[in-house]
């Protein structure tokens, strides 16, 4: 009996996880057929106003790039804080805090810039778009960066301070070098994480149709403009739409592998 | 005369928020150039004794010391409370003087050579020859120079577990420490390691002195000069090793030797 129940139940997790698997291997099918028959070399060479995605993608790199340099920062030391010296119920209110805003609805981050930034310098910008970015990857970048150094073990730190080192030197030469490869991957993660979203950019940098690197403009965003192609009624459009979705799930993707495969490494 | 290089002295010690002190009114001396052995069941308190010798308890905010540790300065000849140390400065010259081993071995995440040049560095021994001769005299000094010489810049994390030890060994010995803690340094080690790394700590007395928590009675007998017994936050004897193991005086101290409890 109690074997029969085994094999039930383990049809049944197959079962769930092939369901699981078979939405994405159609998502990616899908994405795969309809991208790759609207790919072609002209997109990398064109800016959208002419037909390509050129703009659109240097657009998103250059979003997510800037939000990674006020992210990544912030974040690390906001997690080293919290995890080395932040002490009882500070450091935690931070730790939940953080936790909260790692699942906060991105599109309520992007109206919250809306209201503090778009309206008051009279326009969605480049400028805008980053810091939505930024704050959406602060968070996930301190509770890496949390988890990480938590991995250390405590005898490290005090192995250091027992030959003299002082509590920073510690931290620096050891306890991070020791997280580091975790903490990489972690900060990899953060900016696949936020080069796929939408809603943050949707009214805070919005798009453009021509190549801009002038922050204080409306910023080509791939995402946003897949939202707008998607909408518009010519063929041409939604192909060119589909092209897009596809650059950027591979380069995600690629993304998220090279963590991964650091995380492999190291193991 | 013997000298002695630390003496602790009516020591009591509370962790943060326990209710009552963890070690109660320890009275004794770590010998120069002497290996002390303290034993005793688990949770008796001597992990805790020695982790207060230089005062590594301190990364954790709230404990509570009384009584005195002295320390010996070796330039004046004194003996001066390291309990009443308070400043950063005053750790950092403390813990060079009193180095840690640990149970698990801690290589550091760096090349075999700067592990063992890392406390040289904070020293502020910046001379590249002076720090290779450094490094290489205290890994010959820890019995490792012959295994690792041709892979100084290969990852210490690369290292077998004993060789790891020995490593940090190493590490400590190079910063020229007057006293070294061992927090049971062969418990997480295979039986050939344990020898190679016993062997070690009774060449290394020449030139330290040791105190060494052990559950291995048999090593606390091999390697030891002195012992202390230690049960519930108590010290109950303290002789040398030959006397503690052949003709203890308290009747705790023979019930445990011979395996009856703990």
């Amino acid at each position: 009996m109690r074997l029969v129940i085994n094999k039930i139940v383990l049809l049944l997790c197959i079962f769930s996880a092939m369901i699981g698997l078979a939405f994405l291997g159609w998502i990616l099918l899908t994405l795969f057929l309809k991208g790759l028959s609207s790919m072609h070399f002209d997109l990398f060479i064109n800016d959208l106003i002419n037909g390509g995605l050129r703009n659109l993608i240097v657009g998103q790199l250059v979003l997510a790039g800037l939000a990674s340099l006020v992210g990544v920062p912030l974040g690390l030391v906001a997690g080293i804080y919290i995890r080395e010296y932040g002490l009882g119920r500070y450091a935690d209110t931070i730790r939940n805090l953080s936790d909260i805003m790692v699942s906060a609805p991105s599109i309520v981050i992007g109206a919250f810039v809306y209201a503090i930034v778009v309206v008051p310098s009279g326009g969605t910008s480049g400028f805008a778009g980053s810091i939505a970015l930024a704050i959406m990857m602060i968070p996930i970048v301190i509770n890496t960066t949390d988890s990480m150094l938590s991995l250390v073990p405590k005898e490290l730190r005090e192995a250091g301070m027992a030959l003299g080192a002082s509590k920073y030197k510690v931290i620096i030469d050891i306890v991070i070098k020791a997280a580091k490869v975790g903490i990489m991957t972690g900060i990899l993660l953060a900016f696949a994480r936020i080069v796929g979203e939408t809603a943050p950019l949707l009214f805070t940098s919005e798009t453009s149709n021509y190549f801009n690197l002038d922050l204080t403009k409306s910023f080509p965003s791939l995402t946003v403009s897949i939202y707008d192609l998607a909408n518009e009624p010519l063929q041409k459009s939604r192909d060119l739409a589909w092209a897009a979705s596809f650059i950027l799930t591979v380069m995600v993707l690629i993304i998220n592998l090279t963590g991964r495969f650091l995380t492999r490494k190291k193991g | 005369m013997a000298q002695n290089v630390m003496d602790i002295k009516k020591f009591s010690f509370t962790y943060a928020g326990a209710p009552a002190p963890s070690l109660k009114n320890i009275n004794m001396p770590i010998e120069k150039n002497k290996i002390t052995a303290l034993i005793g069941p688990s949770g008796c308190g001597k992990s805790t004794l020695l982790r207060a010798m230089n005062r590594i308890h301190d990364l954790y905010p709230g404990n509570q010391y009384d009584g005195r540790i002295d320390l010996l300065n070796e330039e004046t000849g004194e003996m001066e409370n390291i309990l009443e140390i308070k400043k950063e400065n005053e750790f950092i010259r403390l813990r060079q003087k009193v180095g840690m081993i640990f149970q698990k071995p801690t290589p550091f995440p760096m090349s075999i050579f700067d592990n063992v040049a890392y406390g040289l560095k904070i020293d502020g021994i910046k001379n590249a020859t002076e720090l290779k001769d450094r490094v290489e005299t205290a890994l010959k000094g820890s019995a490792l120079w012959n295994e690792v010489k041709d892979r100084l810049k290969e990852s210490a994390m690369g290292l077998s577990g004993g060789q790891q030890q020995r490593l940090c060994i190493a590490r400590a010995v190079a910063v020229k420490p007057e006293v070294i803690l061992f927090d049971e340094p062969t418990s997480a080690l295979d039986p050939i390691s344990t020898g190679a790394i016993e062997e070690l700590l009774v060449e290394l007395k020449k030139d330290v002195s040791i105190a060494i928590v052990t559950h291995n009675m048999q090593q606390a007998s091999r390697i030891s000069d002195f012992t202390a017994f230690m049960y519930l936050g108590d010290l109950i004897e303290f002789d040398k090793t030959e006397t503690i193991f052949l003709n203890p005086s308290e009747k705790q101290t023979e019930d445990y030797i011979t395996g009856r409890f703990g």
